[in-house]
């Protein structure tokens, strides 16, 4: 009996040791790759804005809707790549999170956050605008924000893709990625993510673009960089 | 011996039944209701629900009853727990008594009728019932009611300052400039499920989807119609402002009797040509 309490106790020993050297480790290393696709991608088509001249007057030429952005080489930008299983490390996030309605776009098209994050949603315009996130999980609202209207302070509880939507101006149209994590990355316009500071570990990453939907990959983080490139298959309307 | 196994066996296989039996669903979801005093029983209602309303909300609540097809507006999907005419802020739940109005008032302008012939116990329990179908009910409360204080007088400077904040506000840009629900971004206007929906038109209609007095017009612009492209305004206008937008509102409405309509039809008849239409300017920077 007193044999198995000793055991125990070592061991209880070893694992706390174990959970403290995780902790303690070093920033660890980056995820990074390319997100590209294949096949013919919808076309973009260009927003008429005819209803607000303001804005028209703004975009010249009209800017394109934005579901599927590409780039040369077959690049797509604002991919979402984060850590969707094996992630222990998080840290909540405190920084806001800044979104802009400027020019009847949203600005980023896609704000990425984490799980009670602050977000702040501003207005640049000198017409009104409602703001409409329709969640499923999260609870959904709708504010009507005024020129000159201070920002929305706000934040999302559950993870979830958050499709964000103006009524009076029907183009404008957004995302708000809510995660459980604070490793993810966002493609740029080369379509290069990065995902920084992941410890070593197996994990896996899921890769969410807003109309070609997500694709997962099994990633094992060793050294200071780890190479996880994604290809989607575009679906044409 | 095998005589006491026999008896043991089957009460253990009548038990069995009588748990398969009850209808034990609605049961664990049931969150209660709570009305004047009234006590909602979700069982209760269920049968009346089965009864008055599975037509058109559907077994599953989900608002895919057998006559929703030919329902529209569609009726409403108690699933998603999203409702439109609340005392509450945007983006929580309604009370019970939000519940239990819409379902005494009806909804003007659609096929929901008013169901004050139900005696007041059948109506709570039926609040009851609709909470059973969504989880919402169980992990969230209820908002706050929001506070609505006392109306002030209604004059010429509150309709005139209610309307430049229609102007301002742009409301204009979905009701339209006089109030029939032809604003420029009108024929665009969905519901959260993709149907196309309309505007309130102030000129032709006199009561609202949720009631008819000027609270209740303070009231919708206050919390939104969640669900619906109509927002909150709480974060915009201060209570003085509100009010004074409920009195040019009143203003647009021919077929209400309004103080505020009496004073706005004197000032025009004393103005000619010096009013500002509404959202000329704005449109054209």
């Amino acid at each position: 009996m007193r044999m198995k309490f000793f055991i125990f106790l070592g061991v209880f020993g070893l694992a706390s040791s174990a959970m403290l050297v995780t902790a303690a480790l070093p920033a660890g290393g980056t995820i990074t790759g390319k997100v590209t696709f294949t096949g013919t991608p919808p076309k973009m088509r260009p927003i008429d804005m005819a209803k607000e001249p303001y804005c028209q007057k703004l975009h010249n030429p009209p800017i394109k809707t934005q579901d599927v952005e590409s780039g040369p080489g077959d690049t797509l930008e604002d991919v979402v790549v984060y850590i969707s299983v094996g992630d222990q490390a998080s840290t909540p996030a405190s920084t806001p999170v800044r979104y802009d309605q400027k020019g009847c776009q949203y600005v980023p098209h896609v704000a990425v956050m984490e799980t009670n994050q602050p977000l702040q949603i501003y207005t640049n315009d000198p017409l009104a605008h409602n703001i409409h996130p329709l969640p499923k999980q999260n609870a959904e609202w709708n504010k009507s924000q005024p020129p000159g209207a201070p920002p929305i302070d706000t934040k999302w509880e559950k993870p979830e893709f958050i499709p964000v939507k103006c009524n009076i101006h029907p183009w404008m149209h957004g995302y708000f990625v809510v995660l459980k994590t604070s490793h993810y990355g966002v493609s740029g316009a080369d379509g290069t993510y990065q995902i920084k500071n992941v410890p070593p570990g197996k994990y896996t990453l899921t890769a969410w673009q807003e109309h070609m939907g997500t694709q997962t990959q099994e990633v094992t983080v060793s050294g200071a960089e780890t190479k996880a490139n994604f290809t989607f298959k575009a679906l044409p309307y | 011996m095998a005589l006491t196994k026999k008896i043991t066996r089957s009460l253990m296989l009548a038990a069995f039944g009588v748990a398969l039996a009850t209808p034990s669903v609605a049961l664990a979801q049931d969150t209660g209701a709570s009305v004047n005093g009234l006590t909602g029983n979700a069982e209760a209602g269920k049968r009346d629900y089965r009864r008055w309303c599975v037509g058109c909300h559907g077994n599953e609540g989900n608002g895919e009853g057998e006559n929703a097809p030919y329902v529209d507006p569609r009726p409403r999907d108690f699933t998603e727990a999203l409702f439109r005419w609340r005392s509450t802020p945007t983006g929580t739940l309604p009370t019970d008594q939000d519940l239990y109005d819409t379902i005494t008032r009806g909804v003007v302008d659609t096929l929901m009728p008013t169901w004050r012939p139900l005696t007041p116990q059948t109506r709570v329990d039926l609040v009851a019932y609709i909470k059973t179908f969504s989880p919402k009910w169980q992990t969230q409360k209820a908002g706050t009611p929001i506070t609505i204080p006392p109306e002030p007088q209604q004059t010429i400077d509150s309709v005139l300052h209610g309307r430049q904040l229609f102007d301002q506000m742009q409301c204009w840009k979905c009701h339209g400039p006089e109030g029939r629900g032809d604003g420029p971004s009108a024929i665009t206007l969905t519901d959260d499920k993709g149907e196309p929906l309309r505007p309130y038109n102030f000129h032709d209609g006199t009561r609202f989807r949720c009631g008819e007095t000027n609270q209740d017009l303070y009231k919708i612009f206050m919390t939104g119609l969640d669900g619906s492209p109509m927002p909150s305004f709480a974060d915009s206008l201060k209570p003085q402002d509100a009010w004074d937008l409920v009195h040019f509102l009143r203003t647009l409405q021919p077929n209400v009797q309004s103080e505020s309509r009496n004073v706005w039809l004197e000032y025009v008849k004393t103005h000619q040509g010096q009013i500002k239409p509404i959202g000329v300017e704005s449109a054209g920077q």
